[in-house]
C-alpha cells in the first residue's frame, strides 16, 4: 500500500472551481475581496510550481550549497512576509531586519537540531529532508513572529500612557513593558498553541493528510506531525522571543524611554 | 541649589535654564503649544533631550534613568494607569490613601475598579502616587485643571506644606490668581522662550 493516486492539471482546474464561486460571490456581494484572493490563488500556484521545480533539481544535486540558498531565499521571503504584516512598522528597515534575523536563528536551530537529533538524513543537509522541514517550521515562525511584532507596537501605541505612568514612576522600562511584552508574546504563540490541541481532535494536520494520501502508514504519519509539531512550537517560540525582546530593546533606550519615534508615522 | 537647569532643549522646546532651591516653586505659564509640557518631559527625562540636569551636584546623566525620575517626579495633565484597581497602582495603598483622604478621596477608593474614578479624581490620585515615591522635585503639569474650587484648595495646601517640608515644584497653570498663589518666582513664554519675571 504504496501507490498515490497522481493529480493531472485537470483535477487542479476543477478544485480551483471552488475559489473562482468565492470570488463570484465577492463581486455579487461587492465584498472587495476577488481581487484579493485571486491575487494569492494566482501565487500559490505559480510560487508551489516554481518551488517544485527547484525541489527536484535540488534533489537531484543534494549539494550543501545550493540548499543553503534555496533556505536563504526562503528565509528572505518569511521576513518579508512578516513585515508586511505590520500595522505599525518600525522605520529604518527594523521591522524586516529584527523578523528576518530572529526567523533565521530559530528555523536554523530548529531545522538542524531535528536533522542532526531526530531524523539524521544523510546527508544531514540532504534537501528532500532539509527543505520541506525548513518550509513548515518557517511558515509557523513567520506567522508567530509578524503577529507577535505586530503585538508589540500596537500594544506600544495603545498603552502610551499606562507605559510612560510607569517610567515617570521610576519603574525600569522591562517592568514598565511586561504587559505588552507578554501579550504580544501570548498573541505569537496562540495559533501554534490552538493547533496543537485541536490537531487529532479537530483538525487532521496538512503534512499528515499529505503523508497519508501519499501512501505513508498512518502510524508513521503521525509520529512525523508529532515531530513537526513539537519543531514549529520550539521555532515559534524561540523566534516571536527573539523578534519581540529585540522589538523591546528598539522602541526603547537605555535612559528608560519609550521610543515610539522608532516606529514609522502612519502617512 | 536644589535643583539646576542647564540649557535643556529639544525639537519644540527653545533652551530652558533656571535653578531652583529646596522648597522653591516656580510657577511656568505660557500660550498652548510653546513647550511647557515638553519642558517638564525634557526634565524627567522622558523624551531624547540636550543640556544638563543637577540635582544636589549630582548630574542627571551620571544616575540611572529610573533613580532620576524617582527624585524629580512628573504628573502630567493626564496621568496613566496600568492596572485594574485603584490600589494596585500604590506600592502601599494604606499609607497613599491618607495622602488622598486629605485630597477629599475616600479611604475605600483603593478597591476602585479604574474606571470608576472621575478626571478630577485621577489626577488627585496620581498628585499622591508621585508624592508616595518621596521625590525632591515635583513637575506638576495643570494638576488643578479638572477639579472644583475645593479641591483645588486642598491640592495648593498639600502642595504647600510639601514646599515647606522642602520639596521643590515646579507647577503649570493657565491661572494667573493659582500662580500667585503656589509660587514666589514664575516662568514666562515672552514668544521666543521661557524667561523668569523678576520679583513678584
Amino acid at each position: 500500500m504504496s501507490g498515490y493516486i497522481a493529480l493531472s492539471a485537470g483535477d487542479l482546474a476543477l478544485a480551483s472551481v471552488l475559489v473562482l464561486c468565492n470570488a463570484a460571490l465577492s463581486l455579487r456581494w461587492q465584498l472587495g475581496l476577488e481581487r484579493k484572493l485571486l491575487v494569492a490563488a494566482a501565487r500559490m500556484v505559480l510560487q508551489l510550481s516554481l518551488m517544485g521545480w527547484v525541489l527536484v533539481k535540488l534533489f537531484a544535486w543534494v549539494s550543501p550549497w545550493a540548499t543553503l540558498l534555496a533556505a536563504l531565499t526562503m528565509v528572505g521571503f518569511a521576513g518579508h512576509e512578516a513585515a508586511s504584516r505590520q500595522q505599525r512598522p518600525m522605520s529604518g528597515g527594523w521591522s524586516y531586519g529584527l523578523g528576518t534575523l530572529s526567523m533565521f536563528l530559530a528555523a536554523a536551530l530548529v531545522t538542524i537540531f531535528a536533522l542532526t537529533g531526530a531524523l539524521r538524513p544523510d546527508p544531514w543537509y540532504d534537501p528532500r529532508y532539509a527543505i520541506p522541514l525548513l518550509g513548515m517550521i518557517l511558515g509557523n515562525t513567520m506567522t508567530g513572529i509578524g503577529l507577535g511584532l505586530n503585538g508589540l507596537t500596537t500594544g506600544l501605541v495603545n498603552r502610551r500612557a499606562a507605559i510612560e505612568a510607569r517610567l515617570m514612576l521610576g519603574h525600569d522600562r522591562r517592568s514598565a513593558l511586561a504587559p505588552v511584552t507578554r501579550e504580544a508574546l501570548v498573541s505569537a504563540m496562540m495559533p501554534i498553541i490552538n493547533t496543537m490541541s485541536a490537531s487529532g481532535v479537530v483538525a487532521l494536520p496538512g503534512m499528515m493528510t499529505g503523508q497519508i494520501l501519499g501512501g505513508v502508514p498512518p502510524a508513521q504519519a503521525v509520529k512525523y506531525q508529532i515531530l513537526i509539531l513539537f519543531l514549529i512550537g520550539g521555532g515559534t517560540g524561540l523566534g516571536a522571543l527573539a523578534a519581540v525582546m529585540g522589538g523591546v530593546y528598539r522602541l526603547t533606550d537605555d535612559r528608560h524611554r519609550l521610543r515610539l519615534d522608532r516606529l514609522l508615522s502612519r502617512s | 541649589m536644589l535643583m539646576d537647569v542647564r540649557a535643556v532643549r529639544r525639537t519644540g522646546l527653545q533652551p530652558v535654564s533656571f535653578s531652583l532651591a529646596a522648597g522653591e516653586g516656580l510657577a511656568v505659564s505660557g500660550p498652548s503649544g510653546c513647550g511647557k509640557s515638553l519642558m517638564l518631559r525634557a526634565i524627567a527625562d522622558l523624551d531624547p533631550n540636550q543640556g544638563e540636569v543637577c540635582l544636589d551636584g549630582a548630574l542627571r546623566s551620571a544616575m540611572a534613568a529610573p533613580a532620576w525620575r524617582r527624585l524629580v517626579g512628573y504628573v502630567p495633565a493626564e496621568p496613566g494607569w496600568w492596572a485594574d484597581t485603584v490600589g494596585q497602582h500604590f506600592s502601599d495603598w494604606p499609607a497613599a490613601a491618607e495622602l488622598a483622604a486629605r485630597l477629599g478621596l475616600p479611604l475605600d477608593a483603593g478597591d476602585w475598579p479604574m474606571t470608576r474614578p472621575s478626571s478630577g479624581e485621577r489626577l488627585r490620585l496620581a498628585l499622591v502616587r508621585a508624592l508616595m515615591n518621596r521625590p525632591r522635585v515635583l513637575l506638576l503639569d495643570e494638576p488643578t485643571a479638572a477639579l472644583d474650587a475645593a479641591s483645588v484648595t486642598r491640592v495648593e495646601d498639600l502642595i504647600a506644606e510639601n514646599l515647606r517640608a522642602g520639596l521643590a515644584v515646579v507647577w503649570v497653570s493657565h491661572d494667573p490668581a493659582q500662580v500667585t498663589r503656589v509660587a514666589r518666582r514664575r516662568l514666562r513664554w515672552d514668544g521666543e522662550g521661557f524667561r523668569e519675571e523678576a520679583g513678584a
